[in-house]
C-alpha cells in the first residue's frame, strides 16, 4: 500500500456551495438573529445577517409620549444594562433643556453605570464560554456574581433588570444608606471571585487554541465599519469616551484604558475582564467621594425644551451608545433615535467570518457580544 | 475633549473647492446639497488636517417639506467633530448618493432609513428592507404613517 | 450517476424566493390572526383523568424555551443556581421542540417572528401547553400600539397560563409553573 504522499494521482472531491440558516431560534445566537451562511464544504464563504426579528418600533412610539415617559423605554433597549441607556437618554435631554444635575446625582449615576459594566462584561464572558462548549459551568459562576449585584440594584430601585431608575435632571430617589456599606463589601470582595474565574479561564490551553487568531479584524478595518468599545479597543485603538469626551464628572477619576493587539475572539475576552477591573476602581473611588445633597433638579413637569435638536454619547458596556433628540417645543420629542453599538459592531461580521469553520462562526459572533433589543430597536 | 469644528470655517474650504454646494451654514451644521455629498466627504476624509475617517452616525428625520439626512463625522487622529446634512426635497422618490464607499460602518445604518423613511441610496450594495420584511408597505418613521 | 451540481445563480434564485416566501407567510399570519383565540377553560369543570398519569406528567415538564427578549434573562435566572427551577422538575430546557412538553414565550412576538413561534409549536408532539411569560406576551405590555408587533401571543397560539409582569420575577416564574402542573394534573386527555 502506497502512502498518500507517494501515490502520484490525487483525487480532488469538489463540494456544492450550500447555504445553511443559523436560524432565529437557535440556542446560541444570543437572541432571535439570524444569518445565511454559504458554506463551502466546511468552510464559510459568505455570510448574510438577516436583522428585525425584535423590531419593536420603539423610535415611533417614542414620538407619542412625554419627554420622561419615554425613559422607560429606552430601558428595554439594552436591557443587560438598562441603567446607562438611561444615562444615555437623560445627558441628551438635559442638553436640550439646558438642565443642570446635582452633584450626590452625579456620583450614583457612575456608581451605577460603572456596577452595570461589571454585570454586563460578566455575563458577555459567562455566554462566551457557553458558545465554545464548556456548557454551563462559567455561566453559573458568572451568574452567582451577577445575583449579588442585582441585590444592589433591587435595593436602590425596586426592580432586578428594567429599573426605570434615572430622570431628567437626577435620579428618581435617593439610594438608601445599606446600599452604601453592601456596595463598599462587593467592591471588597468581588476581585477574589473575578480572579477564581481568571485562573480557570485565561491560560486555559484549550481555549487559547480555540481563541487565538479567530476573527481577526485590524484596526482600520475597525475605524472604517464604526466599530466601538471592547471590539475596538481589542484591535489596538485606544480610544474610550470616557477619557477622550469626557461626560458627567468622569474627569475626577483614575482608570486605566485596556486595549489587545490583534483584535480576535482572544483579545476581546482579555479587555472585558481587564474593564472589570478597571470598573471596580472606579466605584471605590466614587464610594469615598460620595457627597450629600439632593438628588433630582426640577424642572416643569411636562418638559417644553426650546427648538433644536442635540446629540450625545456615553461610553456604555457594549460600544459607543448615542442619542439623537430633536424638539419643536412640544412635550412630546419630534424626533427620537439611538445610536446603536451593536449594530455597528456587526458590520464587519462577513470580514470577520469568512474562512473560518462553522464552529468558529458561531464564536466570533458571542465574541462581539449583541443584544438583539438595541440592534433591532 | 472632542472639539465641535467651527462651520464657518469649514465651509468657507468647501465652498472654494465646490461652488454651489453649500446650502446653508448655521452654528453647529452645514447643510451641503445632495449630489455633492460623495465628493464633499471624500474631501473631508482625505485632507491632512481634517482627516475625519470615523462616520459617527447616520440619522434620516421627516419634516414636512423634505427629508433630511444627518451626518455625524468625526476624527480620531485630532479628536474633532463636524455635522453634515442633505436633504432630499422630493416626497414621493427621494434619491440620496450613498457614502458605503467612504465609510462602510453606512452600510446598514442607510439600509434603515430606507427602510423606515423610504430614501433611496444610489450606489448601496444591497439596498433592502432591514427591519421590518419585505411585502411591508408603507414607510413608518413618516409623519403621515397612520 | 447524475449528481445535480447547483451554481450560485440557482442559489441566489432559490434565496429571493425563500424571501418572498417568508413575505406570504407573514401574510397569511396577519390575515388570520385579527381575534385572540379564546381561552380554555373547561378544565376546571372536569373529572380529574387517570391520577398517576396526571401526576407523573406535571412532575418533569420538559421545555422549549423561547426567549425573544429581555424575560428570557429572567427564565434564565429561574433555571440558575439562585431560584433553582429543576426542584420542581423543570430541569431540562432545551431549544428543540420534539422532545418538549410545553413552549415558555419569554418576551415580545413581532409580526415578523409569528410565523416561526407557530412552527415551532406545531412541531411540539401532543400533550402540550403553552406558558405566556411577561406583559408583551400576554398582551403587547408596552409596546401594545406599535405597528410591528403581535399584541398578545394568543392571537397566534392557544395560552394556558398567562404570567404577567415586566419581567415577572423568578419567583412569579416558577408559581406560574406550579399552576401549569396542576392545569396538567386536572386536563382532560388531549
Amino acid at each position: 500500500m502506497k502512502s498518500l504522499e507517494e501515490r502520484e494521482e490525487v483525487i480532488e472531491l469538489e463540494t456544492d456551495p450550500y447555504v445553511l440558516n443559523i436560524g432565529p431560534h437557535h440556542p446560541s445566537t444570543h437572541g432571535v438573529f439570524r444569518m445565511r451562511v454559504l458554506f463551502d464544504g466546511e468552510v464559510a464563504v459568505d455570510v448574510e445577517p438577516m436583522l428585525g426579528y425584535l423590531h419593536r418600533g420603539i423610535e415611533k412610539l417614542a414620538e407619542t409620549r412625554t419627554y420622561t415617559q419615554a425613559i422607560p423605554l429606552t430601558d428595554r433597549l439594552d436591557y443587560l444594562a438598562s441603567m446607562t441607556n438611561n444615562v444615555a437618554y437623560c445627558m441628551t435631554a438635559e442638553k436640550l433643556a439646558g438642565i443642570k444635575v446635582p452633584e450626590r446625582a452625579e456620583y450614583i449615576r457612575v456608581i451605577l453605570s460603572e456596577l452595570m459594566r461589571v454585570s454586563s462584561h460578566i455575563m458577555a464572558l459567562g455566554f462566551l464560554m457557553n458558545d465554545l462548549g464548556s456548557l454551563f459551568t462559567p455561566l453559573f459562576y458568572a451568574a452567582r456574581e451577577r445575583e449579588k449585584l442585582l441585590d444592589l440594584f433591587e435595593m436602590v430601585s425596586g426592580q432586578r433588570l428594567l429599573y426605570n431608575y434615572m430622570r431628567i435632571g437626577g435620579v428618581s430617589q435617593d439610594v438608601p444608606e445599606r446600599f452604601v456599606k453592601k456596595a463598599q463589601q462587593f467592591v471588597d470582595e468581588f476581585p477574589g471571585y473575578l480572579d477564581e474565574i481568571d485562573n480557570l479561564l485565561t491560560e486555559n490551553e484549550v481555549f487559547r487554541m480555540r481563541a487565538e487568531g479567530v476573527g481577526a479584524l485590524s484596526a482600520e478595518d475597525a475605524i472604517n465599519y464604526s466599530c466601538s468599545g471592547p471590539v475596538l479597543r481589542a484591535c489596538g485603538v485606544n480610544r474610550d469616551i470616557r477619557r477622550d469626551d469626557p461626560y458627567s464628572i468622569y474627569d475626577r477619576f483614575d482608570f486605566d484604558v485596556v486595549t489587545g493587539e490583534n483584535g480576535d475572539v482572544y483579545d476581546r475576552y482579555r479587555v472585558r475582564l481587564e474593564e472589570i477591573r478597571q470598573s471596580v476602581r472606579i466605584v471605590k473611588q466614587a464610594l469615598r467621594d460620595l457627597p450629600g445633597g439632593e438628588v433630582q433638579t426640577k424642572h416643569a413637569h411636562f418638559l417644553r425644551p426650546p427648538v433644536g435638536e442635540a446629540f450625545s454619547r456615553i461610553e456604555a458596556p457594549k460600544g459607543e451608545l448615542g442619542f439623537y433628540l430633536v424638539s419643536d417645543n412640544s412635550i412630546a420629542p419630534y424626533r427620537f433615535h439611538v445610536r446603536p453599538p451593536t449594530l455597528l459592531n456587526l458590520s464587519p461580521l462577513r470580514d470577520m467570518i469568512v474562512g473560518w469553520k462553522l464552529a468558529d462562526a458561531i464564536l466570533i459572533l458571542g465574541s462581539i457580544d449583541i443584544v438583539l433589543g438595541e440592534i433591532d430597536r | 475633549m472632542t472639539v465641535d469644528l467651527r462651520v464657518q470655517d469649514i465651509a468657507q474650504q468647501i465652498g472654494e473647492r465646490f461652488p454651489g454646494a453649500i446650502e446653508e451654514a448655521s452654528a453647529d451644521s452645514m447643510v451641503v446639497k445632495g449630489e455633492f455629498i460623495p465628493s464633499v466627504g471624500q474631501f473631508l476624509k482625505d485632507t491632512p488636517r481634517l482627516d475625519f475617517d470615523y462616520l459617527n452616525c447616520l440619522v434620516g428625520t421627516d419634516y414636512s417639506d423634505y427629508i433630511e439626512v444627518v451626518y455625524i463625522l468625526e476624527s480620531y487622529k485630532h479628536n474633532h467633530r463636524l455635522v453634515l446634512k442633505a436633504r432630499a426635497y422630493d416626497r414621493d422618490n427621494p434619491t440620496l448618493p450613498s457614502v458605503v464607499g467612504l465609510w462602510r460602518g453606512a452600510d446598514f445604518q442607510e439600509r434603515e432609513v430606507y427602510d423606515l423613511l423610504g430614501v433611496t441610496f444610489a450606489g448601496h450594495p444591497n439596498l433592502k428592507r432591514i427591519f421590518l420584511w419585505e411585502g411591508f408597505e408603507g414607510y413608518p418613521l413618516r409623519r403621515d404613517y397612520l | 450517476m447524475e449528481i445535480a451540481l447547483f451554481s450560485m445563480d440557482e442559489i441566489n434564485r432559490q434565496l429571493a424566493e425563500a424571501d418572498r416566501w417568508e413575505t406570504a407567510e407573514i401574510g397569511a399570519l396577519m390575515d388570520i390572526a385579527q381575534e385572540p383565540i379564546p381561552d380554555d377553560l373547561d378544565w376546571l369543570n372536569e373529572e380529574p383523568r387517570n391520577k398517576i398519569i396526571g401526576w407523573g406528567q406535571g412532575k418533569s415538564t420538559w421545555g422549549v424555551n423561547f426567549g425573544l427578549a429581555c424575560c428570557a434573562f429572567e427564565m434564565m435566572s429561574s433555571a440558575f443556581s439562585r431560584f433553582d427551577q429543576s426542584r420542581f422538575g423543570m430541569e431540562i430546557m432545551r431549544p428543540s421542540p420534539r422532545q418538549a412538553d410545553f413552549m415558555i414565550i419569554a418576551g415580545t412576538v413581532t409580526w415578523k417572528m409569528a410565523p416561526k413561534v407557530r412552527r415551532i409549536y406545531e412541531a411540539m408532539a401532543e400533550p402540550k401547553w403553552v406558558v405566556a411569560m411577561g406583559a408583551c406576551a400576554c398582551s403587547g405590555g408596552t409596546f401594545t400600539s406599535s405597528y410591528a408587533v403581535v399584541p398578545g401571543v394568543n392571537r397566534i397560539l392557544p395560552v394556558d397560563v398567562y404570567v404577567p409582569g415586566c419581567p415577572p420575577r423568578p419567583e412569579a416564574l416558577i408559581n406560574g409553573f406550579i399552576q401549569m402542573r396542576e392545569k396538567i394534573r386536572l386536563a382532560k386527555q388531549k
